[in-house]
């Protein structure tokens, strides 16, 4: 054969195969809904801004694990329910005492590169974020994992090494904990977790994450990384379930501007954004298929400084159950937010998995009830017209953040003559002040490290170091340490809520709603997941 | 002249130092840290970054060793917030977008700006100068935070001509509303002191002895009312150039360019220090470089003006 | 002799008394053409009556600057329309507040902001440039390189610590919009400057033994007049604007009490959603103001070149 016609006929097959491979793709239909699928499997989405890190060990942010998610995998996924299901480990063993873990690795996960996935990888990786020349701001993460000898490691007390995993063969993860922990699977889907390649970090050290350079073992690779602007990942064809994911591309765009944002998405550039504070209503009666709104697990609250250097009329707790009862929280979540909020009476949201809110006073009573007997409560504390309560009130300079603390401070004055002086304050400054105790009245919000109701409740031991408002009741302390070791959990929550309801250490608003506008023709978001741990290839793209 | 010029480079080197010890103890005086979060990092945790960052030497050395890393390895050091970069990075990635985007908004400020106060100025209180005027007040009055989400309301959805925002290597689609909204912001101001300054010059004495000599309208314009008319005008200039260039925190931020000004801001709310200091050297060396071309062009414009 | 009737003695008494012809041909001209100025008058018409309508306007205000309409709040876009009859002259806020009572009390803040900001600038700048630019040399040198240095420090930096230091009021957001404003009007003072001192009637009067301060108050400034008072009408603007990124790091004015700038802000992130007069109310007062203070700046600059007569 010459050579002509070698490479005429190569022109050839390859044309045909391209001309086959092209009508294949949009013909294709979902594998589970049966729905036809777009040509062009590209999402793109909002970023609101540069992701601290795109190293699994390092990244903090939630946006920023929302891409380590889709380039790396760990031992388990989970699935749109927020259910465990196998990721690179095919499942688990726990010992009789609950302390040893043995993972079961699938043979066929790959990194990008070729090179296999091993139970190695995984223990590089944590010890690697256990190390203190690591770094890494969730080194805390592997002492709440309460891995053996955790704890020393992070305080530079023991090598890396002497950390509770190892590897007795490629395909086998031993894991030993210092106490059992009954949520420890799932914090396997953290990306604190997520293996990491030893021999890329050390060929590249810091650079190891640029596109360039970078390896990893999930449905994804990084292809773009322009900081401000960009973060595109493509499909991994070495990635052991190649097959399954259906978004060839995935593209962040970084919007500062929420309101940019939405007009960029109304434009067609996006798929999915977030909807600015007060635009639910109008948008999901324009578009009723794309305005989504479904619970999270975070929650938004004001606390008092109960420290020595608050000031008096807090420690009663009358006036705390007064200014709370006086806050009607059905304006705040209908009028201001108006993103489909929950109405915060406890602390923990409701959403929480094992978790029972009390029935409170305050949740039963109608708005004026409430409002009456805040004006009760404030009078026997003694303060009224001649002896009106004033205190300062601390937030973080935003514009939600801010409509919340006018819309409260007039509910105050206008239903009990409180006079409350708003602050705003630059966030750093503001984060300073209010871990200092320098404040009166300070705004505060939590998301969930996981889905317990510890997560929240933590926060008002008086050991916390979370516990601005120095909250200190020995009776509820009892309670959280009890939890920690109980069988069943759900009561011990309900019983701590009850007594923050008659403490009122805080004053809980509202509960997080996701709230975003998503392109009707996305389809596989999981709504019901309330960590929203979402996978790019669970997603696609519907054809319109 | 020469002599003048490298006296003024010997100067800039105490000055740079001088404002990279200013701006570190600043920064430092400054309550909270990179490492300040809404969930404060248990002790043990804080204590191992800051020591792999060197925070947890006393001021004076880390200002040390900052210096004998800029000066030995040319390393402005990591960022403290986005953890896979260095400021080195950062610069190199953000300055040259900066730079485009900067230096066509300059240019075009300038060139439409001081057109339009010449313009004003030679046909002072006609038609002219009225709209020259109330154009210059037009771009002026929309501050820059409602230009970019106009021009993005307008060209992005409205019109469907331009792409909302990002970079993309500077294709000129993205480069239009970055240019339009930066530089509507300074065209009217140049043109006013254009205006106001070339009023002054053709009323001053030589002028008028130029008139008297009988002297063509252009000639006296081009060869005698522009050089002096500049003066006030390169003044206004040189700070606009170097904060142009350093990138307008508005322009990055709306139009998601990635440029420097997103990065001087942010860096400072962040208290990233590195980034902080390394953007600062950039802009203070820029100032000090920008500030000696000003002087220059003074000498060359008013050939009286000695140093 | 003939020099001894009143009327010479009169006129040979004005000629030597140097002091009154300039007095009076100064102020008084420079008055003259001011009043001539028919766009500068307007814009001083038009400023009282902002300024007029600031103090007065709170008169016919229906509600508070805080008070949040509760029954409308729910539905600004389709209540919250401007209207006499609900009392809401100015319409609605995002919150429900009344923006009739918002935009004055906006007004007054922002008009005090861009004035008293740009006085300071026009006072510490100028004296900071005058001085650079006059004795020139060593003191010139170090002089501009201290503005150099603060031109590159960042504002941010600097904004934060004074709120640390000084706390949020009034006069810390001055100090603030002082710190922010003079480094310019310097540079361009001091280039001015340059040029006057080597100009033939400075060489005159320093030949003829007048004292440095002298020259400068009677031959530098008066000719520097006409671009400071620009630039200063310039800076009014970017006073009003750079309170609101003060405001943001917490250092300025707090809720309730608001300025333009911020309303602009807030109307321009609303503006696509059926709320365009959140934006169009506050962003007419603005314009307004800066488009007197434009022609009133213009006609200053006419009314006090000295060579213009």
């Amino acid at each position: 054969m010459t050579r002509l016609t070698r490479s005429a006929l190569a022109a050839l097959l390859s044309s045909a195969a391209l001309f086959a491979a092209l009508p294949a793709g949009a013909q294709d239909t979902h594998p589970e809904t049966g729905e036809a699928l777009a040509a062009d499997q590209v999402f793109t989405y909002r970023l609101l801004d540069n992701v601290s890190s795109l190293d699994p060990q390092i990244v903090e942010d939630v946006d920023g694990s929302d891409v380590v998610r889709d380039l790396f995998e760990g031992l388990m996924n989970q699935d749109a329910q927020g259910n465990l299901v196998p990721g690179v480990a095919t499942g688990y063993e726990v010992s009789d005492d609950r302390k040893t873990y043995t993972f079961t690795l699938r043979e066929d996960a790959v990194w990008s590169d070729g090179e296999p996935v091993t139970a190695g990888d995984f223990v590089y990786a944590w010890r690697r974020a256990a190390d203190p020349a690591t770094a890494s701001p969730y080194q805390w993460f592997v002492e709440l994992m309460s891995l053996e000898n955790a704890g020393a490691i992070v305080a530079g007390e023991m090598a890396p090494d002497q950390l509770g995993v190892s590897a007795p063969d490629d395909r086998t993860l031993e894991v030993r904990l210092s106490e059992p922990l009954p949520y420890f699977p799932q914090m396997t889907t953290h990306s604190t977790t997520f293996p990491t390649p030893q021999r890329v970090i050390e060929e590249h050290g810091s650079e190891w994450t640029r596109p360039e350079n970078i390896v990893s073992n999930g449905a994804y690779v990084l292809t773009e990384y322009s900081p401000g602007e960009r973060i595109v990942r493509e499909r991994n064809e070495a990635y052991w379930n190649n097959a399954e994911t259906i978004i060839d591309r995935v593209v962040a765009l970084v919007i500062n501007d929420e309101n940019v944002a939405l007009t960029r998405y109304l434009a067609g550039e996006l798929d999915r954004t977030e909807v600015p504070a007060g635009q639910f209503p109008r948008l999901s009666q324009e578009r009723p298929d794309e305005a989504i709104s479904f619970p999270r697990l975070c929650n938004y609250y004001y606390t008092f400084n109960l420290s020595e250097s608050g000031p008096e009329a807090f420690k009663d707790p009358r006036v705390r159950k007064a200014l709370s009862l006086a806050v009607d929280r059905d304006i705040i979540v209908n009028n201001v937010k108006a993103g489909g909020e929950p109405p915060a009476y406890t602390f923990t949201p409701e959403a929480v998995a094992g978790f029972t809110p009390p029935e409170t006073e305050m949740a039963g009573m109608t708005q004026a009830e409430r409002d009456e007997m805040a004006k009760e409560l404030l009078a026997e504390a003694g303060y009224g017209p001649d002896n009106p309560l004033s205190f300062d009130m601390i937030y973080n300079t935003d514009e939600a953040h801010e409509k919340i603390a006018v819309v409260l401070s007039q509910m105050w004055k206008q239903k009990l003559g409180v006079q409350a002086t708003l602050a705003n304050m630059e966030w750093k400054v503001f984060l300073d002040t209010r871990g200092q105790q320098d404040f009166e009245m300070a705004r505060g919000a939590w998301c969930g490290d996981y889905n317990e109701a510890s997560t929240f409740l933590d926060l008002l031991d008086s050991a916390s170091g979370y516990n601005d408002g120095k909250y200190n009741n020995p009776e509820y302390d009892a309670l959280i340490e009890q939890a920690k070791t109980a069988e069943d959990t759900t009561p011990l929550y309900t019983q701590a809520e009850q007594i923050i309801a008659e403490d009122m250490p805080v004053i809980p608003i509202y509960h997080y709603a996701g709230v975003y506008m998503l392109d009707s023709d996305v389809g596989g978001w999981p709504v019901d997941n309330v960590e929203q741990n979402w996978y790019s290839r669970e997603l696609y793209k519907k054809a319109e | 002249m020469l002599s003048y010029v490298i006296r003024r480079l010997a100067v800039a080197i105490p000055t740079i130092l001088l404002l990279i010890v200013a701006c570190f103890f600043l920064m430092h005086l400054a309550p909270g840290g990179p490492f300040t979060s809404e969930r404060p990092l248990p002790p043990a945790v804080l204590a191992n970054i800051e020591a792999q960052y060197g925070l947890d030497q006393p001021l004076w050395k880390q200002l040390w060793d900052y210096l004998a890393n800029i000066v030995l390895h040319f390393d402005f050091g990591p960022s403290f917030v986005q953890k896979d970069r260095s400021v080195n990075d950062i610069i190199a990635n953000g300055f040259p977008i900066s730079l485009t985007y900067g230096g066509l908004s300059f240019l075009a400020a300038t060139v439409l700006g001081a057109g339009l106060g010449v313009l004003a100025a030679i046909r002072h209180n006609s038609w002219i100068d009225y709209g020259a005027v109330s154009l210059g007040i037009a771009a002026q009055a929309l501050p820059n935070f409602i230009m970019g989400p106009i021009l993005i309301l307008v060209f992005t959805l409205w019109l469907g001509l331009l792409p909302g925002g990002g970079w993309n290597g500077g294709q000129w689609q993205y480069l239009v509303m970055p240019v339009i909204a930066l530089a509507t912001s300074y065209i009217g101001s140049i043109a006013r002191i254009t205006r106001s300054s070339m009023l002054e010059v053709m009323n001053s004495n030589f002028i008028r002895t130029a008139r008297a000599k009988g002297l063509p309208e252009r000639t006296i314009l081009w060869r005698h009312a522009m050089k002096p008319t500049l003066m006030p005008v390169v003044s206004y200039l040189g700070p606009v150039f170097v904060y142009v260039l350093t990138g307008s925190v508005f322009v990055d931020l709306y139009f998601s360019t990635g440029g420097l000004g997103a990065d001087y801001v942010s860096s400072a709310l962040t208290r990233d220090y590195a980034v902080l200091l390394g953007v600062t050297i950039l802009y203070g060396t820029l100032t000090v470089l920008v500030n000696l071309a000003t002087d220059l062009a003074y000498a060359w414009l008013d050939p009286r003006i000695r140093y | 002799m003939f020099g001894t009737s009143p009327k010479t003695a009169e006129l040979a008494a004005d000629i030597s008394d140097f002091e009154a012809v300039r007095g009076r041909s100064l102020l008084r001209d420079g008055m003259d053409r001011f009043l001539r100025n028919k766009a500068a008058m307007a814009s001083l018409v038009l400023l009282s009556a902002i300024v007029l309508f600031v103090l007065i306007g709170p008169l016919f205000a229906q509600y508070a600057n805080d008070e949040i309409d509760w029954a409308r709040m729910a539905d600004i876009r389709g209540q919250g329309a401007p209207s006499i009859a609900t009392g809401h002259y100015f319409g609605l806020d995002e919150l429900g507040r009344d923006l009739y009572a918002r935009v004055i009390q906006a007004t007054r803040t922002s008009l005090l902001v861009g004035l008293i900001g740009a006085a300071m600038a026009l006072v510490v700048g100028t004296a900071w440039g005058v001085i650079a630019g006059f004795y020139g040399g060593r003191l010139d040198s170090v002089m501009m390189r201290v503005v150099d240095i603060l031109l590159a420090i960042p504002l941010t930096l600097v904004l934060i610590l004074i709120l640390v230091i000084a706390g949020r009021s009034f006069v810390a957001l001055f100090v603030a919009l002082g710190a922010v404003s003079w480094l310019t009007m310097s540079r361009i003072v001091r280039g001015q400057t340059l040029a006057l001192r080597s100009r033939e009637f400075v060489e005159a009067a320093r030949a003829g033994g007048v004292s440095q301060p002298k020259i400068i108050l009677r031959h530098i400034l008066p000719n520097l007049a006409g671009v400071v008072i620009v630039y200063a009408s310039l800076l009014v603007p970017e006073m009003i604007l750079a309170e609101s990124f003060i405001s943001f790091l917490g250092l300025g004015i707090s809720e309730p009490h608001t300025s333009l700038g911020r309303l602009i802000a807030e109307g321009a992130g609303t503006m696509a959603y059926g709320t365009i007069w959140q934006l169009l109310i506050p962003l007419f007062f603005y314009v307004a103001i800066i488009v007197t203070m434009f022609f009133i700046g213009d006609g200053l600059r006419d009314a006090l070149d000295p060579k213009d007569r």
